[in-house]
């Protein structure tokens, strides 16, 4: 996704449409119905999947009205009595509000920090082995995670650090420290939470950087070895520079999934000791919506979301195009 | 793919750091590699153990008191073969449903003379960016009575932009101009063209929607979590969720050293479980990754 609007114009091309609007519309029309010709069957074969997006995408963003109103199932979207803000500022002076604003974001920021180098660490050793068979074996293992559900990799993890009888614990025994209750240690949560998500994800990240030093000059290297560069100074001089932009999109996608990060997991390992730090937005909306059924607060709390994080996702963006010059879009 | 496969001319001996460089980064890779594989293999080593070693914590790396109890228990429960037969069902169909919406969509965005492409790019790729979010979906989902039915698994989630730029980028680099024009002038329709001379070029793209539809199928439970609450149409990720991780252990005996022995074997039936859930998936990995990567990569290069 290196380029999310397709298509640049040509700035040229831009300015001359710009001075002859009039033979532009004219044009643009001619242009429709010959497209219109010579692809009816395309359009009328797109019309599903647009529907589709407009049904599932589009009319629930219309559905968002609700969070300025009272919703009533009887009286529908639309007819459910206005509130203006209320929903809103009820959420603010929520005390909860706080606690849930900072579980999200310190989760989300701890979950960008360690799994957005660690690939690329990954992806920088992998191509310094030259040992076909130990490199193909690092990956495929490294990779397997990947296509586990999210279900079983938080009961692995639940297992693995069981007090019960999990091997973590078991280690610890035979060290002579006593049995950790990890998930019931609110304070720990955090770090299962990351660090299972870089166990189960690394080695995928790590294919798109690998594609990236693949496509780096070799020639690069030789003139930078008969130079008498290191292996480390090849790293820091060549690999890195070769693989930023790549780098700098996936964080910048990071961050825009930032406050999106996943409800699947946080609801799976909470629990009732560790909910103090586990609680999420996500998980609050779930909540709030479907075992709670107030569906105007949960919308209004999705909402808030949604926006902070398309804001987020502006800012990276925007700061990353300063100072790399590489952006989601020009 | 391999970078580091340069011709290297007449063997120059390293210099002494690299060597040590090397050795590091092997032995940080070694370390790895144990760190990825050993929770996988202790959850292995657990359910081909004893009820009793594994709740003793007797368990690491290596079966104990070796017994396939687990697993005779977890094939004759109906709930998960329920789970099972129902999963293979909503990956079966969502992934007929949605590879073909994808390319429904994607393909006339690939074309060049297709009007209004950008406009209709745009608003799908926005849709990444900000959704109505879960109560609003939800009520779309209310309102067309697919609650508590199989579609809502299968429709709601039908298309991913990300795959739908997958495959417009592959359209758009792989089938050359002048194989439409050729078509056009020998008579083809649109479709006729798609179906005769696109797809039959495009069975990698396939496979890998395929592959990623199939796995996001197989592995998600969020929708069903939503949207169903009749037990019969839970898939696996539902069941699994249920048994592994809401502590339900039911017994039905009544003497203290039975129910002893089912509240264990309730415990090391997780571990079977998890083996058996990821199964498919993870015989399939190996011949899959590939295209996998592919897939990523398609999506890498610009859209």
């Amino acid at each position: 996704m290196a380029t999310i609007a397709p298509h640049k114009i040509p700035p040229a091309d831009a300015t001359q449409r710009r001075a002859e609007p009039l033979i532009r519309r004219r044009s643009r029309r001619a242009e429709l119905q010959k497209s219109w010709r010579l692809h009816w069957q395309l359009y009328l074969l797109a019309a599903v999947p647009l529907a589709y997006f407009v049904i599932f995408k589009y009319i629930p963003m219309a559905f968002t009205v609700i969070a300025f109103k009272d919703y009533s199932p009887v009286l529908g979207p639309w007819g459910s009595p206005w509130v203006g803000l209320d929903n809103f500022q009820r959420l603010f002076t929520n005390p909860v509000f706080l606690t849930l604003l900072e579980n999200t974001f310190i989760l989300a920021f701890y979950l960008v920090l360690a799994s957005f180098p660690i690939p690329i660490l990954l992806a920088i050793a992998l191509n310094e082995i030259r040992n076909g068979w130990f490199k193909r074996t690092v990956q495929m293992v490294t990779y397997a995670p990947y296509f586990i559900s999210t279900v079983v990799v938080v009961s692995i993890t639940i297992l693995v650090l069981s007090p019960r009888a999990g091997i973590v614990n078991e280690g610890l025994g035979h060290l002579g420290a006593g049995p950790i209750d990890f998930l019931g240690d609110p304070d720990a949560f955090r770090h299962i939470y990351v660090w299972s998500d870089v166990w189960q994800t690394m080695g995928y990240s790590a294919v798109i950087y690998m594609a990236a030093l693949a496509g780096i000059d070799p020639a690069l290297h030789e003139a930078a070895r008969v130079d008498g560069a290191s292996r480390l100074q090849r790293i820091r001089h060549i690999d890195l520079p070769g693989i930023m932009p790549t780098a700098v999109i996936m964080l910048i996608l990071g961050v825009g999934n930032m406050m999106a990060i996943g409800f699947e997991k946080a609801y799976l390992l909470q629990n009732s000791l560790n909910l103090a730090q586990s609680e999420i937005i996500p998980t609050y909306v779930y909540k709030t919506g479907l075992i709670n059924a107030d569906f105007s607060m949960a919308t209004a709390v999705g909402l808030f979301n949604s926006v902070v994080n398309l804001c987020l996702l502006l800012a990276v963006n925007f700061v990353a195009k300063r100072v790399t010059g590489n952006g989601l879009w020009r | 793919m391999n970078a580091t496969t340069i011709p290297s001319a007449p063997k120059i001996r390293e210099p002494f750091g690299d060597r040590v460089f090397t050795i590091v980064v092997t032995l940080m890779l070694l370390i790895l590699l144990a760190l990825v594989l050993m929770p996988l293999i202790y959850i292995v080593a657990s359910s081909f153990s004893s009820p009793a070693a594994v709740n003793a914590g007797r368990v690491s790396f290596w079966p104990v008191e070796f017994s396939t109890e687990a697993y005779r228990s977890a094939l004759s429960n109906s709930e998960i073969l329920s789970g099972y037969y129902n999963s293979l069902i909503y990956a079966v169909a969502g992934t007929v449903i949605s590879v073909t919406l994808t390319v429904a969509i994607a393909y006339p965005l690939s074309r060049k003379t297709f009007y209004g492409r950008n406009v209709i790019m745009t608003l799908l790729i926005f849709t990444m960016l900000f959704s109505g979010g879960l109560i609003p979906t939800y009520m779309v989902v209310h309102d067309l009575g697919m609650l508590d039915t199989r579609w809502a698994l299968l429709i709601p989630g039908a298309i991913g932009v990300w795959q739908v730029i997958i495959a417009r980028t592959f359209f758009a680099n792989t089938i050359p101009d002048e194989l439409y024009e050729a078509s056009q002038l020998d008579g083809a329709g649109g479709l006729r063209t798609l179906w005769s001379v696109v797809l039959p070029l495009s069975k990698p793209l396939l496979a890998v929607l395929a592959l990623m539809y199939t796995v996001y199928q197989w592995n998600t439970y969020f929708d069903a979590l939503v949207y169903l609450k009749d037990p019969d149409l839970f898939p696996l990720q539902i069941v699994l969720r249920n048994i592994l991780l809401l502590n339900t252990p039911r017994t039905g005996a009544t003497d203290l050293a039975q129910q002893m022995h089912q509240i264990q074997l309730a415990y090391v039936l997780r571990y079977a479980l998890i083996v058996i859930s990821s199964l498919p998936v993870l015989i399939l990995y190996p011949f899959v990754a590939r295209f996998f990567t592919k897939g990523v990569m398609v999506g890498a290069v610009k859209g």
